[in-house]
C-alpha cells in the first residue's frame, strides 16, 4: 500500500492507496486506519481503496482551529478536489461513517454510493439516555466488549508496538475525545441534513455491536431517503477487523449492483 | 513565610471502599446525610475562623462529584468566609476555569468577594485534576489552552474600567464585557496558578504570578520552581525572584508529642488513601501529554501515584509530601524543604483530611501557629530571593 502526505487546507493529510479501478473512498473509524488489516486487501483486489487518515489520527495534522466532524467533512470534500475525484463510492466505519454522512449531505452528487459501517453521529433516542455508551468512563476491557464480538480481537501487544504506532494509537484516541465529547458522538444537526442525501446506502452492523444499537441504526437509516440496512453476525462494532471476508463481499456486492 | 490552613471539607462516612468503584464522579449521594453534612461545614467554617485568629490565612478549593472535597462551588464558601472573619487574606486555590463555561462569570465572584472582604481575596486558578472533567463533561483536550484564554480573559475584564471590551477568541465568546463591581484590590486580587509540570511553571513564571505546587515532594517541586524561575527570567522580570511567587502544599500535622504527631498525619493521610478512583477517570484521553501517555503504556508511572499507593509516614516525611510532629521536627522539616527548593513563601497546610476531629485540627492548627510558624517568618522574609545563584543566597542568608 502506498502512503503519501497531501496538504489541505494547510494540514498534511496522510493519504494510503493501493489497487486499481473505480475508486473506493474509505474514511475510519476510531481505531485509525491499519492497512494490514485483512478487508483493505480484499477491497483492493477489485477496486482502487484510497484511505486517508482523518485530521489528528495517524500521521495527519490536527490545527488548533479543527475541532469538529464538521471541519474534517470538509477536509475530505477538498482532498476529493485535489484528487481529481469528481464522484465516488464512500465507505465510511464508526466515526467515519459520521464523517461520509456530513460530506454527502453538503455535497451529495458527489457520492454514487454510501457504505455506512455502524455510524455515530445522529442523536435518535431520549434525552435522559446516551444514544452511544460514553466510552470514555468505563474501563478499556469493557469498551473491548463493546466493541469486538470476540474481544480476544483488542488485544495489543504494545511490547511489539513502536514509539511511532504507540503515540498514534494514543493520539487516535485523543482526537476522538476531541471530536466526540460534547454534544457526545453526535452533531444534533445532522439529523435535519440527512434527507439531502441522494446516494443509495448501506448500512452494515455487526450483530454483537455494543457501541451502536439495532434501534439507532434503524432510526439512522429512516433519515436516509434510499437506505437499507444488513446485518452481519459475529461481528461487533469493528465488524470489517472482525469478519473481514463478509464485510468485503456485501460491500463488494452492493457497490456494483 | 506565610501560613494557610487548607481542608478539601470531605465528607469521610463512606460505606467501605470495596464497595463502590470510585470515590469521585460516580459514587451516589445517597451516602451523604445533608444533616451531617451541614455540621461538618458548621466545623470546618469554625476551623478556619480560628486559623484566622492564629495569624493563619484561609485556603479553600473546590471539586465536584465526589466526597473527598464537598465544596462544589468554592467562590460561596469564600463569600461565607469574607463575612465570617476580618483580617485573613482568603485564597481560592482554585476556580477551574477550564472546566467553567463563563470567565466574566469568574471574574464577577471573584470581585464580589473582593468587595465583601474589603480587598482580602487571592485568587487562584486551576487547570484542575483530571477527574474533575467528566463532572463538568470538559473536553479534557485543550484545556490548558482553554485555561489560559481564561485566565487571560478574567484578568482583562478586572482591569478595564472604560466602558465593555469584546473578546474573540478560540473557545470564549463575549461583546459586551465590563463587569460590575470591580475587585477592590488594584489593579486586580493577586493571581495564583497551581501547576505540577514545569512547562506549566515557566509559562506562570513568565507572567508573575504566584506559583503554587501540590504534593510534589523535595525534588518534583524544586523541578517546578526552578522551571518558574527560568520563565520569570526568560520574560525578562529581573534575575531575583522573590519567594513570595511560591507556594507549596504539603499535607503537615503538629502536636506537642511525637505520638500525637504520627496519629494525626496517619489520619491527614486519608487524604491520598482514601482517593479510589479508576484509570479511566484518573486518565482521560488528552488530559496529560501524548508521549506521556506512551510511556504510562510503556510501564511507567507517574511519581506522585507511584508514591501514593506505598508510602509510609516516614516515606511520605522523607520525600517531602508529608510534615509532621513536634513543633522543632515540623520546624527541620520545612526549613530542609525551603532549601532544597530554593525557597519558597507560602506554607498550604492540608492540616485537616477524612477523620481529623475538630479538637484535633485545631491543636494542629494551634501549635503550628504558635510554635513553629514564628520562627519561619523571622527566617523566611518574604522578600528573600529564591533560587540557588549567588545572589539569593546572599538576599536568603
Amino acid at each position: 500500500m502506498k502512503r503519501e502526505m497531501i496538504p489541505i487546507a494547510g494540514i498534511e493529510i496522510e493519504v494510503h492507496e493501493a489497487g486499481s479501478g473505480e475508486p473506493i473512498l474509505f474514511l475510519h473509524s476510531g481505531q485509525g486506519f491499519m492497512p494490514d488489516h485483512a478487508y483493505v486487501g480484499l477491497l483492493a483486489e477489485k477496486r482502487q481503496m484510497i484511505a486517508p487518515s482523518h485530521p489528528g489520527f495517524g500521521r495527519s495534522g490536527l490545527p488548533a482551529w479543527l475541532g469538529t466532524v464538521d471541519d474534517i467533512a470538509h477536509i475530505h470534500l477538498e482532498l476529493m478536489d485535489q484528487l481529481g475525484i469528481a464522484k465516488a463510492d464512500v465507505i465510511g466505519a464508526s466515526i467515519g461513517g459520521w464523517i461520509a454522512a456530513e460530506m454527502a449531505t453538503k455535497a451529495p452528487a458527489r457520492f454514487k454510493k454510501l457504505v455506512l459501517v455502524s455510524p455515530v453521529g445522529v442523536k435518535v433516542g431520549p434525552t435522559d439516555k446516551l444514544d452511544i455508551p460514553d466510552i470514555f468512563a468505563m474501563p478499556l476491557d469493557r469498551v473491548s466488549k463493546l466493541l469486538f464480538h470476540n474481544p480476544d480481537n483488542a488485544k495489543v501487544d504494545v511490547a511489539k508496538m513502536s514509539d511511532e504506532e504507540l503515540t498514534i494509537m494514543v493520539r487516535n484516541r485523543e482526537t476522538m475525545a476531541l471530536l466526540c465529547w460534547e454534544p457526545w458522538m453526535h452533531n444534533p444537526k445532522l439529523t435535519h441534513r440527512l434527507h439531502r442525501i441522494t446516494a443509495p446506502t448501506l448500512f452494515l452492523r455487526g450483530a454483537s455491536d455494543g457501541l451502536v444499537s439495532a434501534d439507532y441504526l434503524a432510526a439512522y437509516a429512516k433519515l436516509i431517503p434510499n437506505a437499507k440496512i444488513e446485518t452481519v453476525p459475529d461481528a461487533g462494532h469493528a465488524l470489517p477487523v472482525e469478519q473481514p471476508q463478509a464485510f468485503a463481499s456485501r460491500v463488494l456486492s452492493f457497490l456494483s449492483a | 513565610m506565610r501560613a494557610w490552613h487548607f481542608t478539601e471539607t470531605a465528607y469521610p462516612y463512606l460505606p467501605p471502599a470495596d464497595e463502590y468503584e470510585s470515590i469521585r464522579v460516580t459514587l451516589p449521594n445517597r451516602h451523604y446525610d445533608p444533616k451531617k453534612g451541614a455540621e461538618l461545614y458548621d466545623r470546618f467554617l469554625a476551623e478556619w475562623q480560628i486559623a484566622e485568629a492564629e495569624g493563619v490565612n484561609i485556603m479553600v478549593n473546590e471539586h465536584h462529584q465526589t466526597a473527598t472535597c464537598v465544596d462544589p462551588a468554592a467562590p460561596l464558601m469564600l463569600a461565607a468566609l469574607a463575612r465570617l472573619t476580618k483580617t485573613a487574606r482568603l485564597l481560592i486555590l482554585g476556580n477551574p476555569i477550564s472546566n467553567r463555561r463563563d470567565p466574566i462569570r469568574v471574574a464577577e465572584e471573584m470581585a464580589v468577594i473582593d468587595i465583601l472582604s474589603h480587598g482580602r481575596v487571592e485568587s487562584g486558578f486551576v487547570r484542575g485534576v483530571p477527574y474533575e472533567l467528566a463532572a463538568a463533561n470538559a473536553n479534557p483536550v485543550r484545556s490548558n489552552e482553554r485555561h489560559w484564554e481564561a485566565l487571560d480573559l478574567i484578568v482583562k475584564a478586572w482591569t478595564t474600567h472604560d466602558g465593555p471590551f469584546s473578546h474573540e477568541g478560540q473557545f470564549f465568546h463575549h461583546r459586551n464585557v465590563n463587569i460590575w463591581p470591580r475587585p477592590y484590590q488594584q489593579p486586580h486580587p493577586p493571581v495564583w496558578v497551581s501547576t505540577t509540570s514545569t512547562p506549566g511553571a515557566r509559562r506562570v513564571g513568565a507572567r508573575g504570578y504566584v506559583q503554587a505546587t501540590f504534593l510534589t515532594g523535595l525534588d518534583g517541586t524544586r523541578a517546578v520552581f526552578e522551571a518558574y524561575r527560568k520563565g520569570w527570567r526568560e520574560a525578562g522580570r529581573g534575575h531575583d525572584v522573590p519567594v513570595h511567587r511560591l507556594a507549596y502544599a504539603p499535607l503537615l500535622y503538629t502536636a506537642d508529642s511525637q505520638a500525637k504527631a504520627r496519629d494525626g498525619a496517619e489520619k491527614i493521610m486519608w487524604y491520598v488513601r482514601a482517593n479510589k478512583v479508576p484509570p479511566h477517570y484518573a486518565n482521560p484521553p488528552g488530559y496529560f501529554p501524548t508521549d506521556a501517555n506512551v510511556k504510562f503504556l510503556r510501564g511507567a508511572v507517574p511519581p506522585v501515584v507511584a508514591f501514593l499507593k506505598n508510602a509510609s509516614i516516614d516515606q511520605a516525611v522523607e520525600a517531602g509530601f508529608l510534615m509532621k510532629g513536634t513543633p522543632d521536627k515540623v520546624y527541620q522539616q520545612v526549613r530542609k524543604f525551603y532549601d532544597h527548593v530554593g525557597g519558597f513563601g507560602h506554607l498550604l497546610i492540608m492540616g485537616q483530611a477524612g477523620f481529623l476531629d475538630h479538637a484535633e485540627t485545631v491543636h494542629g492548627i494551634q501549635t503550628f501557629a504558635r510554635e513553629v510558624l514564628p520562627r519561619l517568618q523571622a527566617e523566611c522574609p518574604d522578600m528573600a530571593v529564591s533560587g540557588f545563584h549567588e545572589d539569593a543566597k546572599s538576599a536568603a542568608g
